[in-house]
């Protein structure tokens, strides 16, 4: 039972992961209409960023995590203000020719900066342990969930109760009916694209100190597309729960599993769902975009 | 009193001439129509004037300023609002919600106090609930309030435009074919609430217009176009017996 009760946790802390990195996806997808595949590499630039400032630098842990979180958000920002903004009106592939294209550029500028070998920094919950009625937990674990459910409701917040978040699903629907309206369109997916980057980085930081700050990283993002489809692509209550069953899924199957199934089974589950429920667990009942 | 022209304006997309040095004059108060054959240009005006298309020549003046390089935003903020040709509402909505982002050219408090739903931000937000619900007593949108948009039936999708456009309290609204796609009832109806928009919210109205005789009874300008240009410009009764008009409908 208490196996049970662990490997639960593990797998939401690192669903919890997948499913914040999914929901950076489904935002950026939702007000631009773009797949965005910069958000992995970025995620995984972030990670470096993060190690060169904590462990190069010496900069406290806070104040390198704000950092980091804030050069992904203004990154991303110029990204779509400057390069985005010129295929605006183009077929959708074109934007993930583009978003790939920069995604490869991203990598390979890290790999030539920092070089290839795995490295890891410290953080306050390192080797941390938590002992909640017979089950141990690593804090980071904790750390992460608590943040991923913070981010998400900040954000169902910020896109309902405020001005600017009705206005970016308004954007997102009728891009003309909101111009004149008076809602500044551009600039709000440039701020769509800047809050995702910022998720994108705190991922990244959240996620290297339990998988090593490596230029694999940004696999994650294979994973994350893999929960977006689970839940329905664009749902983004859909992608935290296709985020988190995924997280379980794996590490269930990790254990009960003979060797190797682990990244398959997750995969194997997509398309028995596939099957099932064509547009994924909650996706919208016809073609729709919100 | 002049509160609204369109002065030697042009568009051009590549060789198609959309518009060629058309002007007009509208007073306040005023019901203008714009009617002419397909293609003649009548939506791009309304197109310039709300800032979808850059004019390649000429400028558009309101109230005494020039919003020919207006920010696209910043129209509904001049006082001008408008509706489509075909639809554009926002989906995802109830009529409730589309009616109340009309309103989004109001201030509803700094992003802070949004954030902390302040007695301010609340004051606010019944103020914009209150506005709506007049526009939706107006328009007999009671039943639908709740709906989503996307479920409703042509004729009511239109008037939802409408209100939304009415709920941003223009003091200038450009109708597109309002009555394209209603039935004969809704039309009338039409007429009657373009007469109220005229007499009691005191709106001044440019509509561009194919029922002739919606435009006889709600107009009390007709400009005539053909080709980007001006045919005739009168009263409904002078621009239906012009002998240029007559031909161009006819295709003579």
């Amino acid at each position: 039972m208490t196996t049970v009760i662990q490997l639960t946790i593990n797998g939401m802390a690192i669903g919890a992961i997948y499913a914040l990195v999914a929901l950076g996806l489904v935002l950026t997808y939702k007000a631009t209409e773009v797949l965005n595949f910069i958000h992995g590499d970025l995620l995984m630039a972030s990670s470096f960023i993060g190690w060169g400032l904590i462990v190069v630098l010496k900069w406290p842990f806070w104040l390198a995590v704000l950092a980091t979180v804030a050069i992904a958000m203004v990154f991303s920002w110029v990204l779509d203000a400057r390069v985005m903004r010129l295929i605006v009106g183009q077929p959708q592939f074109a934007g993930v020719m583009l978003t790939i294209g920069i995604a490869f550029t991203l990598r390979g500028l890290v790999s030539m900066s920092f070089g290839p070998e795995s490295r890891n920094y410290p953080t306050p919950w390192t080797n941390q342990k938590t002992q909640l009625g017979g089950v141990v937990i690593a804090d980071l674990s904790l750390v992460i969930v608590a943040t991923a459910l913070l981010v998400t409701l900040a954000l169902f917040w910020f896109l309902r109760r405020t001005t600017l978040g009705v206005a970016i699903q308004a954007a997102s629907q009728n891009q003309l009916a909101a111009f004149l309206s008076g809602i500044r369109v551009k600039r709000l997916t440039s701020l769509v694209w800047a809050l995702t980057g910022g998720i994108a980085a705190l991922c990244g930081l959240l996620l290297a100190p339990t998988a090593l700050v490596d230029i694999s990283l940004w696999f994650v993002m294979i994973k994350a597309l893999a929960a977006v489809v689970l839940g329905g692509f664009g749902s983004i209550p859909g992608a935290i729960l296709g985020g988190l069953l995924l997280g379980v899924i794996e590490q269930f199957a990790g254990v009960y599993l003979p060797d190797g199934y682990k990244d398959a089974v997750a995969y194997l589950v997509l398309i028995g769902v596939l099957v099932l429920w064509p547009r994924g667990l909650l996706g919208d009942a016809h073609g729709r975009r919100v | 009193m002049t509160m609204f022209s369109v002065r030697n304006l042009s568009l051009r997309f590549g060789g198609v001439q959309a518009i060629a040095d058309l002007s007009f004059e509208v007073a306040q108060g005023e019901v203008f129509a714009i009617i002419g054959p397909n293609g003649a240009g009548k939506t791009s005006v309304l197109n310039v004037i709300t800032r979808v298309f850059d004019p390649s020549a000429g400028s558009v003046h309101f109230e005494g300023r020039d919003i020919t390089q207006l920010a696209r935003h910043r129209v509904v903020n001049a006082g001008i609002a408008r509706t489509f040709q075909n639809i554009e509402l926002f989906e995802g909505g109830t009529v409730l919600e589309n009616l109340l982002l009309g309103r989004h050219r109001f201030g509803h408090g700094n992003f802070f106090a949004q954030w902390l739903w302040t007695p301010g931000v609340r004051a606010a937000e019944a103020a914009s609930q209150a506005a709506v619900e007049q526009v939706i007593e107006l328009l007999d949108l009671a039943p639908h309030r709740k709906s989503p948009v996307a479920g409703l039936p042509y004729g009511v999708r239109k008037v939802v435009e409408l209100a939304r456009a009415l709920a941003a309290r223009p003091r200038l609204l450009l109708l597109d074919e309002p009555s394209s796609g209603l039935n004969p009832e809704e039309t009338r109806d039409l007429a009657f609430w373009i007469d109220d928009i005229q007499n009691d919210l005191g709106v001044t109205v440019i509509m561009v217009e194919h029922d002739m005789s919606l435009v006889s009874e709600a107009a009390d300008r007709v400009l005539c176009m053909n080709l980007g240009q001006r045919l005739a410009l009168g009263t409904p009764a002078e621009v239906q017996s012009n002998p240029a008009v007559i031909a161009a409908y006819l295709g003579a």
